[in-house]
């Protein structure tokens, strides 16, 4: 019976549909599943066969964000009765993401976002064209582990660096990783200008995001 | 007088052109535009449009959009720096100038890139100035060696000094217009000069979809008022910042670009303004803008389409590559990119010596690429009946020991019928093999050398020169800059 109901909330991620993932989400309440299982047993099984048809090269960024989306839609059903069990400890982390200064471009790191969500990360997207410092506010505030930092012009991926000045000149640079990704960005970029991690792709940015809170992906 | 006839690609029917400004007139009336520069909004008001402060929307009815395109020229004449030789923007006269605003260079030695500085502008500059199919320069690579702040106006004052070409160059912020328009006036003698021989073209790119930014709207407004040339570059990537389909996203470029058209056109009444872009297929795997994915070239030639049933000048960044060395893929990306655009009688077309997503210039492929654009000018000169009879008459008297090589004919008419390539390899295999058995960036490298040794660049007089230093300083020192680099000396 609840293996039905687990098997239809892994596909409804695979297929990217938010309205049946928010449906079924709902459905597992009413059936008094414990919200923890329904996400361990139902959802994330299916946000991982997501990343392998990634992988494999059949799933592009629409088939991507679709199922992102799907699993904020479950997650968000859930997350009121997650924390009512005290189960927000077994949250991947807090991230803090944001396309810096002068960019509006935000496809990237919207699909960023989505997919760290998707994986169990609280995600306090602050949008485009963010002021450095609002960053360090909000990463204070939410006490996060992780800023990601989006650029798609090769004149505001220096707010990347700038940023990582500006947590050392505050004292920070210790407290938050610093994950740097978008089209104009490289893992030499990365190492350049300090960062933490880097990402070429979305799920390459979840992977580097779990490395780097010491939770091993394959 | 003997013509031929001027091969040409249209890739939409007379039908689907109508359905397709239909469209976008309709969206610019009722969905409309975002406008984020209060100036642009006032302007749009007088002119009698809906222009909401708080939601920077800006409706703009199809009257007041037949009216802007009534003023806005259907051709454009740009001139040289010394004034005397014009070229003609418009109808299908078809120009090539260097991809513009790469952040990288190719060094060809390494194979690697590298951050440009104020050396490989110059190099630029004078090897665009030596390559004659290249009718315009452009402010092709952002240099690294100078502050970002005045990185706008140090290309365009380096453009100036070392190539007397036309310039393709833009903004990066609003203050600077003014020492930009000021450097181009100085050349002129004057403000008055500079509109009645316009020198260079100001690119001024909107936020796709359907959004023009504060400092992009403010280069229409003071270009429009100096009389520079803007050209406008609406960029939608398909399935990510545009419709997916082709004809969604011809419709949404439409829009963009008669909305700039517009405020232009307000600013000042017939303002120059060409119909261009840099849209792209986006790739779905990687999240890039492939330049040169057949569906960014039909998407290039449909708008350019468009934009001449609206009788207007037209742009297009084609004849370049994705490519990161000059390799197969940089060859015939660029290749079959500058066939199109010249069958589509593109009027400016940016590119050549471009590679990585407009993001990278080589030296090399510019060469290489001078080439192919004499290719394609060869193509659309087309076929013509060069003498009152074709053959005929060569024929009198033959026989068996008739060849073409020794007759007067062939060395009439051989060199203006026939290309005859620099780079381009045609040696038999062993004379290929015995010149060390070269790829094509190897020789062009070589001419590359070449070039730059025999063609000291066209510097302006002292006084001319000694002006846009003043100029370029003052701005500088405004920017709290006290050093700039040193130019390589002539």
């Amino acid at each position: 019976m609840n293996a039905d109901l687990f098997a239809a909330m892994a596909q409804a991620v695979v297929d990217g549909d938010a309205t049946a993932a928010a449906d079924l989400a709902r459905s597992a309440l009413d059936s008094r599943i414990p919200p923890a299982e329904a996400l361990d047993k139902g959802f994330v099984p299916g946000i991982r066969t997501v990343g392998e048809l990634w992988e494999s090269g059949d799933y592009f960024l629409p088939e991507l964000i679709a199922s992102a989306e799907a699993m904020k839609a479950a997650a968000t059903v859930l997350r009121p009765a997650l924390e009512a069990d005290g189960a927000s400890s077994s949250s991947a982390g807090t991230v803090v993401i944001g396309t810096v200064d002068g960019d509006i471009h935000d496809i990237g790191k919207n699909l960023v976002s989505a997919m760290l969500t998707a994986n169990g990360f609280k995600v306090i997207d602050l949008g485009a064209d963010v002021k450095l410092p609002a960053f360090l506010e909000a990463a204070e505030r939410a006490g996060a582990d992780l800023i990601c930092l989006s650029a798609l012009l090769t004149t505001t991926m220096l707010g990347q660096k700038r940023l990582i000045e500006l947590l050392v000149e505050r004292g920070l640079r210790g407290r938050f990783k610093v994950l740097v990704g978008g089209a104009p960005t490289s893992r030499r970029w990365a190492e350049e200008i300090g960062a933490d991690g880097y990402g070429e792709s979305a799920p390459a940015a979840v992977r580097a995001a779990l490395g780097l809170m010491g939770k091993v992906t394959s | 007088m003997i013509s031929g006839l001027r091969p040409k690609l249209d890739l939409l029917s007379p039908a689907l052109v109508d359905r397709i400004i239909d469209e976008a007139f309709s969206i610019l009336e009722r969905t409309g535009v975002f406008f984020e520069n209060p100036e642009a909004r006032a302007l749009f008001r007088d002119a009698g449009q809906e222009a909401d402060d708080k939601t920077q929307r800006v409706r703009l009815g199809s009257r007041l959009v037949e009216r802007c395109l009534a003023t806005a020229p259907a051709m454009i004449e740009l001139y040289d720096r010394a004034g005397e030789t014009s070229f003609r923007v418009g109808g299908d006269e078809v120009h090539f100038d260097p991809g513009s605003s790469g952040t990288r260079i190719l060094d060809h030695a390494t194979q690697r890139e590298r951050k440009p500085v104020t050396a490989d502008l110059v190099s630029i500059a004078r090897l665009t100035e030596a390559l004659a199919h290249l009718h315009f320069q452009s402010t092709a690579l952002v240099p690294s060696d100078v502050p970002g702040e005045i990185a706008d106006d140090y290309r365009l004052y380096l453009a100036l000094l070392f190539s007397a070409k036309p310039i393709v160059t833009g903004t990066f912020r609003i203050a600077g217009f003014e020492p930009m328009r000021d450097m181009l006036a100085a050349v002129r003698g004057g403000a008055e000069g500079l509109r009645a021989k316009p020198l260079a073209i100001f690119d001024a790119c909107p936020s796709p979809p359907l959004r023009w930014s504060h400092l992009t709207s403010q280069s229409l407004i003071d270009c429009a008022r100096a009389g520079i040339p803007s050209e406008l570059i609406s960029m939608g990537m398909t399935g990510a910042t545009s419709p997916a389909t082709i004809g969604g996203t011809l419709v949404q470029h439409v829009v963009e670009n008669l909305a700039g058209l517009c405020l232009a056109q307000i600013a000042r009444p017939g303002a120059p303004i060409i119909f261009g872009g840099s849209p792209s297929s986006f790739d779905m795997r990687q999240g890039t803008c492939p330049m040169g994915a057949m569906e960014t070239m039909m998407i290039d030639c449909a708008y350019a389409q468009l934009g001449k049933r609206l009788r207007l000048p037209t742009h297009a960044y084609m004849a370049l590559s994705d490519a990161k060395t000059n390799d197969a893929q940089a060859g015939f990306e660029t290749g079959i990119g500058a066939v199109l655009a010249a069958l589509a009688g593109i009027n400016v077309i940016s590119g050549p010596g471009m590679l990585d997503y407009e993001s990278t210039i080589s030296l090399e492929k510019m060469v290489i690429d001078d080439e192919l654009c004499a290719l394609a000018y060869r193509l659309i000169s087309g076929i013509v009946p060069r003498e009152e009879l074709l053959a005929e008459h060569l024929f009198e008297g033959f026989g068996p020991e008739t060849d073409f090589l020794k007759s007067a004919h062939t060395r009439k008419w051989y060199r203006v019928e026939h290309l005859l390539p620099i780079v381009v390899d045609r040696d038999p295999y062993d004379a290929w093999e015995a010149k060390g058995g070269r790829s094509i960036a190897d020789r062009a490298a070589d001419r590359v050398k070449d070039l730059l040794a025999k063609n000291p660049p066209p510097l302006p007089n002292p006084a001319l020169a000694g002006e846009l230093l003043k100029i370029m300083e003052a701005d500088a020192r405004a920017n709290g800059i006290s050093v700039l680099p040193n130019l390589p000396a002539f």
